[in-house]
């Protein structure tokens, strides 16, 4: 019995997510939702694979502070996204804006799709002009099928 | 279509492989622990910070007096700021002007030490809420940046300052951006 509870207790706490608790919640709903929303794309430049709203560091825990303060004064996503990237760079955000340094990495997928693309049109004209054989070609190889056997 | 061509294309895959990696290692710095600053070569943002006694102020006005100096981020609870202190009080030493600002430090914290290693600092910004640091584009203690006698932020360097780095970078960049 008591192996089971332990066994439960331990598939159940993986479920339980770490998630930064903050005593400066925005007392509006809205506003907070809206704070929330754009928390999830910055980054925790100290953990750097998560988001702030999913990090307990100290700093994530300012950035969401700062957040917070910015929304309150009526800012939207983007202003307050300019704000920090203007201390902390493009890569403070999760989704990198398309800017000549990441052309390559959103241009991509269509690059591959083009090509790929191209190939499949080329491949694909030449089996059909393998398949239209002329009345000639036809006939000779009637012929020889006539001849030799199928 | 030539079997030629067709050969051609059956190595298009890989070339476009190897242009791909190509492309993408070109843009990799060679040190991936250098971070990104986009405030280099930008004016330092206005700081406005108490020093330790609540006296004087370390201010935007310390950063364009003409010369340049050393700003050195750091606390009491970062280990490495330990290791990094005597290259930062042999840099002063030496003639450097370094400021500190104490990174969510408790005064009473940095002054034990201070107390402790010694203190090479010309002035210290304290910087308890850690908002003058996020106008820096700080990531954590301890950091340091060049900024010149315009009060123009020059360098930064992430993380504890060697002997090494102090003889072959920094000096050589101070040297560098005073004339």
């Amino acid at each position: 019995m008591r192996f089971w509870v332990l066994l439960l207790t331990l598939v159940f706490t993986t479920s339980v997510h770490a998630i930064g608790v903050d005593g400066d919640v925005l007392e509006e709903p809205k506003l907070e939702a809206k704070a929330q929303e754009i928390m999830g794309g910055i980054r925790c430049l100290v953990c750097q694979n998560q988001s702030i709203v999913d990090s307990n560091a100290g700093l994530a825990e300012d950035l969401r502070h700062i957040v917070r303060e910015r929304v309150a004064l009526g800012e939207n996503e983007a202003e307050v996204q300019a704000y920090l990237v203007a201390r902390y760079g493009d890569w403070v955000l999760l989704r990198p804006p398309f800017s000549a340094k990441t052309w390559l990495l959103w241009g991509t997928p269509i690059l591959i799709l083009g090509v790929a693309g191209t190939v499949i049109l080329v491949s694909r004209r030449q089996r059909q002009t393998m398949e239209a054989l002329s009345d000639a070609d036809t006939a000779e190889a009637d012929r020889l099928i006539e001849e030799y056997g199928a | 279509m030539t079997g030629r061509l067709k050969w051609g294309l059956a190595f298009l895959p890989l070339a476009a492989f190897v242009g791909l990696v190509v492309a993408f290692l070109a843009q990799i710095d060679e040190d991936p622990s250098i971070l990104p600053s986009v405030l280099l070569e930008k004016p330092m943002p206005a700081i406005d910070l108490p020093n330790l006694n609540g006296a004087q102020r370390l201010a935007l006005s310390d950063f364009a007096a003409g010369s340049p100096v050393l700003l050195n981020v750091f606390a009491s609870w970062c280990q490495p700021c330990w290791a990094e202190h005597d290259v930062i009080t042999q840099l002063a030493d030496a003639g450097v002007t370094v400021y500190g600002l104490a990174y969510k430090d408790a005064p009473a914290d940095t002054r034990r030490f201070l107390r402790r290693l010694g203190n090479p600092y010309a002035e210290i910004g304290v910087d308890q809420s850690g908002r003058a640091a996020i106008e820096l584009g700080v990531y954590g203690a301890p950091e340091t940046f060049i900024i010149d006698g315009q009060g123009i932020i020059r360098h930064r360097h992430v993380g504890a300052l060697t002997p090494d780095i102090a003889q072959q970078k920094i000096l050589p960049l101070l040297k560098a951006v005073e004339s």
